[in-house]
């Protein structure tokens, strides 16, 4: 997130897109509700009729997968009625100009077209936003998991820099992130592209740095995504080792990646349970649990907090630092001789820039959010405040372009897919704990009204549901907050694996798979 | 347009003899709270609007006839307050015993909830003697209600209203509501159903802010005849990425339940049900206790670690050597902790000099 948590209660216009916020970050929402409690307007855009639609000002029911087209339109509209912010565009931004010749053709009524959406309700939505002392936008992997992820992300972006609703308090651009430590994960540089603490891995002097603190020759450039690394299992990838990640739920086309793990040399697992992936490895590993395993994490809005071990391990759990350690140390790989999580944290904090100010006692009261670069600073709760990290903020010229799969005869409803509030992902962890199944027994497929009655279903009816790339039977339930047309299920639960369907396209940039949209056929069983 | 609050001004008031200075708009309660002058309560909440209902916070103001609610009175500059004169400690006892009369339990188990005890101590501290008034009781204990979570126990209910108010002030869930008046108070749902039946999303902040425990944690209440003392280990919750600073409540080796942290910055007391509820995964059955290793019958079967781990790192070598150091590919954890992360990629790195290393973050 560009701005604090705290700042939730502050915007007087909420703009939510593509974020299931009750039910996926309940916490974070209850600040939303007291921002509108305190008369902000809440724009929502989402295909389904969630909580957050209800309480909304102005709700744009959006076609799965046109986030691009609505959002050209309301930039199109934000010019057209004079609401740009032209100091700010001036001092802060660059590149504006082509933009906003590109945006001129999308009219409201172009958009309308592709997106579903009234034209009226995305011009109250964009002169909104345009007119707003402090416009914050939020949004969820409804944004991200799309073969247009990216250009998504930079249409809110370019929305925030052509109104300055960025780099003050109340505003932002807000992501927010979905697991405990994803965002710490990137941080640690966890990642194909960079070194911890975001130094490139195509930088020349990062590359010298880490090749030295590592004492090993590191590759100039980039690695290969998780997803790339998925299709080459088997051919150039050849061992794997997998910390706390059910891969074969949670990732798209089930088929595709359970194959591609089997055909590995080695696949290594590290988990707290015997997961579907564990399942699949030649050795696993237990490793200790949260509440039993000290270290640290970093929230949404990039503040690094400490988790603390309460009980002792079950069994001979150990932590997975110790456990990733001992395996170097047996392959003689350098700089594993670690005796504590402090140790490997504090060493993180001194060759990270945005964690130089930090260490281990530094954290015990979760005061700082990164950056951090040395031991005066304060931290950094609100990101772009007077100058982005790159000098000036890029207008970006992209256009819309349809799913990589669109509905057809064979397949002519859309498939969504998402969480629920009683679930958390693949249901390692609160399909066992006790209670939740009181609330929710069971996954069931979403589906409208009278979507049900053309189809000869009625809710508890078992269904078979088909895409391209499998299918599988799932119990209905009728709802409106499913519009005509598309369907609803989560990917919690292993006995109906929803992931079987998706997987019909990436974001060619980011790799990350379109979960959000795929074309399906329901039926009832023969 | 929401204008900002601009900034307030200072000025300056006295509390017990202490000049204390306050910004415009704060209570005299707040103003009080600073120089630590401890006034009793039961129906305050900090996070709440105030109520004003138990009247136990009631202070002597100079100029003022009665006593006022400290809660809901503004502090004015000049303002002479008195929070601890013999009369208002004598008024404070009384209230104490009419509420304790109808309170039965006051012996009430602090696994309940965050601010179980308040009552409790309140009655101990005053030394007020619950049967003074005899007589009517209001609310009625629903033992009708199965879920799995939340306990209501009205019979300890002394109709402060803080599970209603936390429930629409920060919830704006509205899932429970107070039915009647006076000894009829009964805190229902609508059409009196089952909470799984309201709008309720078992957050477990009304039991968390229940002064008495008649809304009570059933998770934790397992562990009621468990012995040994409640440790508090403050943590953050283990789901998504709003980072809830929460309090695991352990007694001996076990995880007992999961309390709310009210100065986590991120939260600030909230949690939602899966921080809340959702905690007994950690010493299920079902965890992995040894190490697995793959045996020619094809099965996985457990093994010491010293087998898996020479194993394992015999084989990357083997790999490395059969076909070529970027056959190795590292995926790190969104759920395990930094230096989970950190030690993944840094063995990729240091150990095969390559880049093969990604996280869950595109599914």
């Amino acid at each position: 997130m560009s701005n604090p948590l705290a700042d939730m209660e502050k915007p007087d216009v909420i703009f939510a897109i593509g974020t299931n916020m009750t039910e996926c970050h309940p916490v974070a929402a209850t600040r939303l509700k007291k921002a509108i409690a305190n008369n902000a307007k809440l724009i929502v855009v989402d295909p389904r009729r969630i909580r957050l639609a209800e309480m909304a000002d102005v709700y744009l029911p959006i076609r799965v997968g046109s986030d691009v087209a609505l959002l050209l339109a309301m930039a199109h509209v934000i010019q057209r009625e004079g609401l740009l912010n032209k100091a700010f565009m001036e001092e802060r931004t660059t590149d504006a100009e082509a933009f906003l010749e590109h945006i001129k053709e999308f009219t409201p009524e172009w958009a309308a077209e592709i997106t579903e959406v009234p034209a009226k309700d995305i011009e109250q939505a964009a002169i909104w936003y345009g007119e707003a002392e402090r416009g914050s936008i939020f949004y969820t992997l409804g944004i991200t998991e799309h073969i247009c992820g990216v250009d998504n992300v930079q249409s809110l972006c370019n929305l925030a820099l052509m109104t300055g609703h960025i780099g003050r308090e109340g505003t932002g651009v807000n992501p927010m992130r979905g697991q405990n430590n994803i965002q710490g994960a990137g941080d640690c540089g966890a990642v194909p592209g960079n070194f911890p603490g975001f130094q490139a891995c195509n930088d020349p002097a990062s590359v010298e740095k880490f090749s030295k603190l590592y004492q090993t020759p590191i590759d100039a450039g980039k690695g290969i995504t998780k997803v790339t690394a998925l299709n080459e299992c088997g051919k150039s990838i050849r061992a794997m080792i997998i910390d706390g990640e059910n891969t074969v739920v949670s990732d798209p086309d089930r088929k595709h990646c359970e194959h591609a793990l089997k055909s590995l040399d080695l696949l290594v697992v590290i988990d707290i349970f015997r997961t579907e992936t564990a399942d699949l490895a030649d050795v696993v590993f237990p490793a200790t649990s949260w509440g039993e395993t000290d270290g640290v994490c970093t929230n949404t809005e990039r503040r690094v907090q400490r988790l603390r071990a309460a009980v002792p391990a079950v069994g001979e759990a150990k932590p997975d630092w110790w456990i990733v350690s001992e395996i170097a140390k047996r392959m003689g790989v350098p700089g594993f001789e670690y005796d504590s999580a402090k140790e490997v944290f504090n060493e993180l904090c001194s060759i990270s820039p945005i964690y130089n100010g930090l260490d281990w006692d530094r954290i015990d009261k979760s005061e700082y959010q990164w950056p951090v670069p040395d031991k005066d600073h304060p931290g950094t709760p609100m990101l772009h405040e007077g100058e982005f990290k790159n000098g000036r903020g890029v207008f970006k010229v992209l256009g819309y372009r349809d799913p990589a799969e669109v509905i057809d005869d064979e397949f002519p409803i859309w498939l969504t897919t998402g969480r629920r509030l009683q679930a958390y992902h693949t249901r390692t962890q609160t399909g066992r704990s006790a209670g939740i199944d009181y609330l929710l027994p069971e996954e069931l497929l979403e589906i409208h009204p009278d979507d049900a009655v053309a189809l000869n279903l009625a809710d508890g009816d078992t269904c078979k549901l088909s895409s391209r790339r499998g299918s599988l039977e799932i119990k209905v339930k009728t709802t409106d907050q499913s519009p005509r047309g598309t369907v609803f299920a989560s990917f919690s639960f292993a006995d109906v694996p929803i992931n079987i369907l998706t997987g019909s396209g990436y974001d060619p940039v980011t790799e990350t798979a379109e979960l959000k949209v795929c074309a399906v056929r329901v039926e009832t069983l023969a | 347009m929401i204008a900002l609050k601009e900034t307030p001004q200072i000025a300056t008031m006295n509390i017990d003899g202490i000049s204390v200075e306050f910004t415009e708009g704060e209570t005299v309660y707040e103003a009080a709270q600073r120089v630590q002058q401890s006034i009793p309560t039961l129906c305050y909440d900090p996070r709440l609007e105030a109520f004003g209902a138990c009247r136990l916070c009631v202070v002597e103001v100079e100029g003022i006839r009665n006593p006022v609610a400290s809660c809901t009175t503004k502090a004015t500059a000049g303002m002479v307050v008195k929070t601890k004169t013999p009369a208002i400690e004598k008024h404070r006892k009384t209230l104490l015993e009419m509420v304790a009369s109808e309170n039965r339990q006051v012996d009430v188990d602090p696994l309940r909830g965050f601010a179980s005890q308040e009552l409790t101590s309140l009655v101990v501290d005053y030394d007020a003697k619950t049967g003074r008034f005899q007589g009517k009781q209001s609310g009625k204990t629903n033992t009708d209600d199965k879920n799995p979570f939340i306990l209501r126990d009205y019979d300890n209910c002394i109709s402060c209203y803080r599970c209603v108010r936390v429930c629409a002030e920060q919830e704006g869930d509205f899932a429970i509501n107070v039915m009647n008046r006076g000894f009829e108070t009964q805190i229902i749902t609508e059409f009196g159903n089952d909470l799984r039946d309201s709008s309720c999303t078992f957050c477990g902040q009304c039991v968390q802010t229940c002064p008495t425990g008649a809304l009570a944690d059933m998770k934790a209440l397992r562990a009621a005849d468990k012995p040994g003392e409640i440790k508090k280990t403050r943590s953050i919750c283990p789901y998504c990425g709003v980072g809830c600073s929460v309090d695991i409540l352990s007694k001996g080796d076990s995880i007992v339940g999961v309390q709310p942290a009210m100065d986590g910055p991120a939260n600030e007391g909230a949690l939602c049900i899966k921080g809340q509820f959702a905690f007994d995964f950690v010493q299920h059955d079902d965890r992995l206790k040894k190490p697995l290793i793959r045996r020619d019958d094809g099965e996985l079967h457990e093994c010491e670690w010293e087998e898996a781990l020479d194993f394992t790192a015999a084989g990357f070598k083997a790999v490395r050597e059969e076909h070529d150091r970027h056959a190795i590919y590292g995926i790190a954890s969104g759920r395990a902790p930094h230096e989970a992360a950190y030690t993944m990629q840094k063995f990729i790195r240091a150990g095969f000099g390559t880049n093969q290393i990604d996280n869950c973050s595109r599914a």
